[in-house]
C-alpha cells in the first residue's frame, strides 16, 4: 500500500477512456462498479466537452456480486450496440472488475457482435492513465489497420492526440499546417476525430508522425513493423525542435525541408534587451517525459535559463529523461509522488518552475512563480483561445507564457534600484498580478521571516539585516548556502562578513 | 398554514407509485462523502483504502481543495497485497502509523472501504479495532464502507455517522441530537433558533470536535437535517433515541415545519414556537419571492443524486410555484422521507434507482425549463439546449433553514436568468 493524496495519472480505464471520448464511432463498455462515472466529468467539465464520453458503464452493485456481473455486462453490450450502432467497441475491466475475475473480453467475444470488438488487458494495479491510452491506441490500430497501397500524395498520419491532452487540439493543427507547407496531406489523425472507419486506412500513409509518445509510441512501433511506416522521432516543440523536426520529415520523404518563420516572434523576443533579465533564470522542469524533454531545451536554448532540475512522472519515460539530466549536469526526478517534487524543488530553490497544475500549487506554497507546461491540468488550460505548443505558434505561446509569471525586465530593475521604497520593494511581487501586490507596512515590524536557528547558526543582527538586502528570489539560497557554510566551519554564528565569504565560496 | 404556502393535496405523492429502474448509473459512490465531512470533523482524517481510481475519483471531486493539506488520502492497493491477504493489516497498519506520526493533530481516523477493498475482502474492522488498540486512546479508529457497491453519493456520509453512533457514550439526559453535516453558518442558526424556542440542550452529530461529549439513550430525541440518513437513523434508534418525523428544513415551509415538529416533541407550546420565527420567516418568504418570480410555472425533473430531490421538489413546487415533471433519487427511505412526499401535489414521476439512457429519453420527450443533474451530464444537456443546474452544489453550498431559503431559490433561478441574458445565437 501506498499512502497518496494526489495523483498525478489516473488508472488505464481512464487513459482508454480519453481514446474512446478523443473518437467518434466508438464505443467502450466498461466493467465497473456504481461510482466509477465520475470519470465523465473530466471530459464534460475540464475539457468542456458538449456531449457525453461514448462509455456504457455496468455500474454494478453489491448485490450483484456472483453470478449476475457476468449477465450485467452482456446486457450492457448489447444495449450499448442497439443504442449507438458503433462501428467498433472496446470492452475492458475498471480495477474492481479486474478483480471480480469476469473476463469482459472472453465474453464480448462469444457475443457474435457483428462489429469488431476489441477486449482491453489494463492491469490496474501496475499501470497507470498513460499506459492505459497507449495501449488501447496500440490494440484498436493492431485489429483495425491493414497494409494497403499508399496514396498518391505523400501523406502522414498524426499519431497520438486524445482527449484530456494538454493542448492535443490546437497543436493537431499547428501541425497539420507545418506538413502543408512543405506539401505533405495528413491521412488520418488518431485517435482525435478518427473514428474505426478511419483507422482501417492508416496504411495508406507514407509515414506516421508521433506527436505525443505517451500515447501513441507502442501504434507507431507496430505501424513501422507491419506497415512498414517510418515515423518522426522529434517532438516539435520549441524553434529548434520544430526546425529539427522539419528536417527529419525532409529526409523520411525526399522532400525540401521548408519552414516559413514569418510568423515567428520567440528568437526576436528573446534576443530584445528586456529579455537580458531571463540569463541565467533558475528554473525547475517537471510534468510528462515528453513535455518536459521539449521544455529543457528551450528554456536553455531559447530562452537563455539556466536549468536546475527537471524530472518527470511517468515512468515510461524515465530512461530518456535521466539521460536529459546528465545531458544538463542536474539531478532526474523520475516520482509519482508529489511530496518528493515538493522536496526537489524546495532545495533547488528556482525562480521559475514549469510543471503541472500540481506544480503550480507548489509554487504558490513556495512563493515562487509557474507555468504550465504538462498535464495534468485544469479546465484553464483547455483555453478557448488559439494555443498550441508545437510549431511555431507554439514556440510564440511559450515565450509569453513562461515570461508572465515572471517579474518584467524594467519593473525587476526597478525593484532591485528602490527596494528600500514602499511601492518597490521585495514583497511587492509583479504589478501585473494585483492581488499579490502589497504595500510595505508604514513602520518596520519585527522581521517575520526571520532565520530559524536551525543547524544551530544564529544570524546576528546586521548580518540578518544584510541578508534582506538580497533579492527575494535567491534570498532562500542565500540563506541555506550560509548556514551550510558556517555549519561546515563551526561557526555559532554568522556575520556580515560570513554571508559574504559564503557567497564568495559559492560563487562560480 | 399560511397564504404563502398551498394547502396540502390530499394524499401528496404518499401512495404514487414509484418507477423503479436499474441499469447504468450516474452517480458518485459514497467516498465523495469525504469532502465535505473533513471540513466539519476538524480533527478527523478519512484514509481510503483502495485502488487508484478511488485516489483520482477524490482528487476529482475535491478540485482545487486537494492543496490546502486536506484531511484525507488513500491508501493505494499494490500488487503485492492483492496477492496475499496476510500482510494487508501489517501494511495498512505501517501506513497508518506513520500518518499518525506525521499527523499529530488528528484524534479520530476513518478507515474508509472502497470496492476493491470491500471485493477482496479486506477486514477493516479487524484493522480499526487494532488501530485503536495500538492509538488510543488519543486517537480513535473507526470504519465504514463508501464504496460505489455499497453505497451511493450523500450514503457515505450516513454510513460514516451510523458507524459513529455504536461508539457514542450513553446518556439519560433528556436531550435534542440535530443530525447531518451542516454548513457551520447554517448550524448556527439552527442551535440559535433552537435555544430560543427553549430546547437547551442540544447535541449534534458529526461534532466538530472529537472530544465534544456526544451522548445517546432513551431520552434523546433526534431530528434529521438531511434525507439520506437512513443508516445513522436505524443506528440511533437501536440504541434507544427516538426519531422526530419531519419535513426537511429546506426553505421556508420546510424549516417552520421542521422547527414546530421539534418543538412539539419537547412540549413547548406553538406560541413561543411563534414568537421566535415569526421574524426569520417574513425574511425568508420575501428573499424566495424575489427568486421564485423567475421560477413560477416553469418545469422541472430532477436526475438521482443526494436523495435530497423529494424535499427539494417539495420546496420548489410549494414555495417558488414550479411544476415537478419527475423526480428520481437513488434511494428512497420511506419513514424519513414521507413527510416531504405528503406535501408533494400529485403528478410528478418518482423515480428510484436508475437507467440514465431511458431517462435521458424522458428528460428529452419532456423538454423541462430546469434540469437538476451531474456534472457528467450537465453540458452534453446544455448542448442540446436544455437548462440545467448542476447538483452537486446543493450538497456544498449553505441552503438549510431560514437565512439560505433564499440563497436556495437563487441556486435553481440563475442558470435561467443567464440563459434569457446570454444573446449568443448567430443572426439570421
Amino acid at each position: 500500500m501506498k499512502l497518496s493524496v494526489w495523483t498525478y495519472e489516473g488508472p488505464p480505464h481512464v487513459g482508454a477512456l480519453r481514446v474512446a471520448t478523443a473518437m467518434t464511432g466508438l464505443h467502450y463498455v466498461l466493467h465497473a462498479p456504481q461510482g466509477d462515472t465520475y470519470a465523465d466529468l473530466l471530459f464534460t467539465m475540464i475539457e468542456r466537452r458538449d456531449h457525453r464520453p461514448p462509455v456504457t458503464y455496468t455500474t454494478f452493485q453489491a448485490r450483484d456480486l456472483g453470478s449476475d456481473t457476468a449477465n450485467l455486462f452482456k446486457t450492457a453490450c448489447e444495449a450499448a450496440f442497439d443504442r449507438f450502432q458503433p462501428q467498433a467497441m472496446i470492452v475492458g475491466a475498471s480495477c474492481t472488475a479486474e478483480l471480480i475475475q469476469d473476463d469482459p473480453g472472453g465474453m464480448a467475444q462469444t457475443m457474435g457482435m457483428p462489429i469488431p470488438v476489441i477486449p482491453l488487458e489494463l492491469p490496474s494495479y501496475q499501470r497507470k492513465e498513460n499506459f492505459g491510452a497507449d495501449e488501447t491506441l496500440f490494440q484498436l490500430v493492431r485489429r483495425l489497420a491493414e497494409p494497403m497501397q499508399r496514396t498518391d500524395r505523400i501523406t502522414a498520419n498524426l499519431i497520438g492526440p486524445t482527449a484530456l491532452g494538454f493542448r492535443h487540439r490546437d497543436d493537431i493543427t499547428e501541425v497539420t499546417a507545418l506538413l502543408e507547407e512543405m506539401g505533405i496531406a495528413v491521412n488520418v489523425c488518431a485517435p482525435y476525430g478518427a473514428s474505426p472507419k478511419d483507422l482501417t486506412r492508416l496504411g495508406a500513409a507514407h509515414f506516421n508522425v508521433l506527436m505525443y509518445p505517451e500515447t501513441g509510441e507502442a501504434a507507431c512501433r507496430w505501424m513501422e513493423r507491419e506497415l512498414k511506416q517510418p515515423f518522426t522521432k522529434t517532438v516539435p516543440i520549441g524553434v529548434g525542435a520544430t526546425r529539427d523536426f522539419v528536417a527529419e520529415v525532409a529526409k523520411i520523404t525526399g522532400l525540401d525541408a521548408r519552414l516559413d518563420e514569418t510568423r515567428l516572434r520567440l528568437p526576436w523576443y528573446s534576443a530584445s534587451v528586456d529579455s537580458t533579465y531571463l540569463t541565467g533564470k533558475r528554473v525547475f522542469i517537471f510534468g510528462d517525459g515528453t513535455h518536459v524533454a521539449a521544455a529543457a531545451r528551450i528554456a536553455r536554448d531559447e530562452m537563455g535559463f539556466e536549468v536546475v532540475g527537471l524530472g518527470c512522472y511517468n515512468r515510461e519515460m524515465a530512461r530518456k529523461i535521466r539521460a536529459l539530466a546528465n545531458e544538463f549536469g542536474v539531478p532526474a526526478l523520475i516520482s509519482d509522488d508529489h511530496l518528493d517534487v515538493e522536496a526537489a524543488i524546495a532545495e533547488a530553490a528556482p525562480e521559475l518552475i514549469l510543471g503541472t497544475q500540481m506544480e503550480r500549487h507548489i509554487g504558490k506554497r513556495l512563493g515562487i512563480p509557474c507555468a504550465v507546461i504538462s498535464a495534468p491540468v485544469h479546465v484553464q488550460d483547455f483555453p478557448a483561445r488559439y494555443s498550441p505548443q508545437m510549431g511555431l505558434e507554439g514556440a510564440n505561446v511559450i515565450f509569453d507564457t513562461w515570461v508572465h509569471p515572471l517579474v518584467m525586465g524594467l519593473e525587476e530593475h526597478l525593484l532591485t534600484m528602490f527596494r528600500e521604497d514602499f511601492e518597490f520593494h521585495d514583497d511587492a511581487g509583479p504589478s501585473h498580478q494585483g492581488g499579490a501586490h502589497a504595500r510595505r507596512e508604514a513602520t518596520d515590524t519585527p522581521a517575520q521571516d526571520a532565520p530559524d536557528e536551525a543547524g544551530n547558526v544564529i544570524w546576528m543582527d546586521a548580518a540578518e539585516r544584510e541578508l534582506k538586502k538580497i533579492p527575494f528570489f535567491v534570498r532562500g539560497k542565500a540563506k541555506r548556502n550560509t548556514e551550510a557554510f558556517a555549519n561546515e566551519r563551526g561557526l555559532d554564528e554568522i556575520s556580515v562578513d560570513t554571508l559574504y565569504e559564503a557567497k564568495a565560496h559559492y560563487a562560480r | 398554514m399560511t397564504r404563502h404556502s398551498p394547502p396540502p393535496p390530499t394524499m401528496g405523492c404518499s401512495d404514487a407509485p414509484v418507477l423503479k429502474e436499474r441499469g447504468q448509473h450516474e452517480v458518485f459512490c459514497g467516498l465523495t462523502g469525504i469532502i465535505w465531512l473533513h471540513r466539519k470533523m476538524q480533527d478527523a482524517f478519512f484514509l481510503v483504502v483502495g485502488s487508484r481510481t478511488c485516489a483520482h475519483l477524490l482528487q476529482s471531486a475535491a478540485g482545487v481543495m486537494i492543496f490546502a493539506e486536506p484531511r484525507f488520502g488513500t491508501a493505494i492497493l499494490e500488487e503485492s497485497d492483492l496477492a496475499g491477504l496476510a500482510d494487508a493489516q501489517d501494511e495498512l497498519e505501517r501506513e497508518v502509523d506513520r500518518l499518525l506520526a506525521r499527523r499529530t493533530d488528528i484524534r479520530q481516523l476513518f478507515l474508509v472501504g472502497s470496492c476493491p477493498s470491500e471485493v477482496i475482502k479486506l477486514d477493516l474492522s479487524r484493522a480499526a479495532e487494532r488501530l485503536s488498540a495500538r492509538h488510543g486512546p488519543k486517537v480513535r479508529v473507526l470504519n465504514y464502507s463508501g464504496s460505489g457497491i455499497e453505497t451511493t453519493f450523500t450514503e457515505g456520509e450516513d454510513a460514516c455517522l451510523a458507524a459513529m453512533v455504536p461508539a457514542l457514550p450513553a446518556t439519560d439526559q433528556r436531550q435534542l441530537m440535530m443530525v447531518g453535516a451542516l454548513p457551520d453558518v447554517a448550524e448556527d442558526q439552527a442551535l440559535d433558533l433552537l435555544g430560543r424556542i427553549g430546547i437547551d440542550n442540544i447535541t449534534v452529530l458529526p461534532a466538530r470536535h472529537a472530544d465534544a461529549r456526544v451522548g445517546v439513550g432513551p431520552n434523546t430525541s433526534f431530528a434529521l437535517t438531511q434525507p439520506f440518513l437512513g443508516g445513522t437513523h436505524s443506528a440511533l434508534e437501536r440504541r434507544g433515541a427516538r426519531h422526530i418525523p419531519a419535513p426537511f428544513p429546506l426553505g421556508e415551509e420546510g424549516t417552520t415545519a421542521w422547527l414546530r415538529a421539534v418543538a412539539r416533541d419537547f412540549g413547548i407550546d406553538q406560541a413561543r414556537v411563534d414568537a421566535v420565527i415569526d421574524a426569520p420567516r417574513a425574511r425568508a418568504r420575501k428573499a424566495v419571492a424575489k427568486a421564485a418570480d423567475s421560477l413560477a410555472g416553469k418545469t422541472v425533473f430532477f436526475f438521482p443524486d443526494s436523495q435530497m430531490e423529494i424535499p427539494l421538489a417539495r420546496f420548489l413546487t410549494r414555495e417558488c410555484g414550479m411544476e415537478a415533471v419527475e423526480v428520481g433519487t437513488p434511494y428512497i427511505h420511506k419513514a424519513l422521507v414521507a413527510p416531504d412526499l405528503e406535501l408533494l401535489a400529485e403528478g410528478p414521476v418518482i423515480s428510484e434507482g436508475q437507467d440514465v439512457e431511458k431517462q435521458l429519453d424522458r428528460c428529452r420527450t419532456a423538454r423541462p425549463d430546469l434540469t437538476v443533474c451531474g456534472l457528467g451530464l450537465a453540458n452534453p444537456l446544455e448542448s442540446e439546449g436544455m437548462t440545467t443546474k448542476w447538483a452537486i452544489e446543493l450538497v456544498f453550498t449553505p441552503v438549510h433553514f431560514y437565512e439560505q431559503a433564499g440563497d436556495l431559490a437563487g441556486l435553481f433561478s440563475r442558470p435561467l436568468h443567464r440563459r434569457d441574458r446570454l444573446k449568443l445565437e448567430a443572426a439570421e
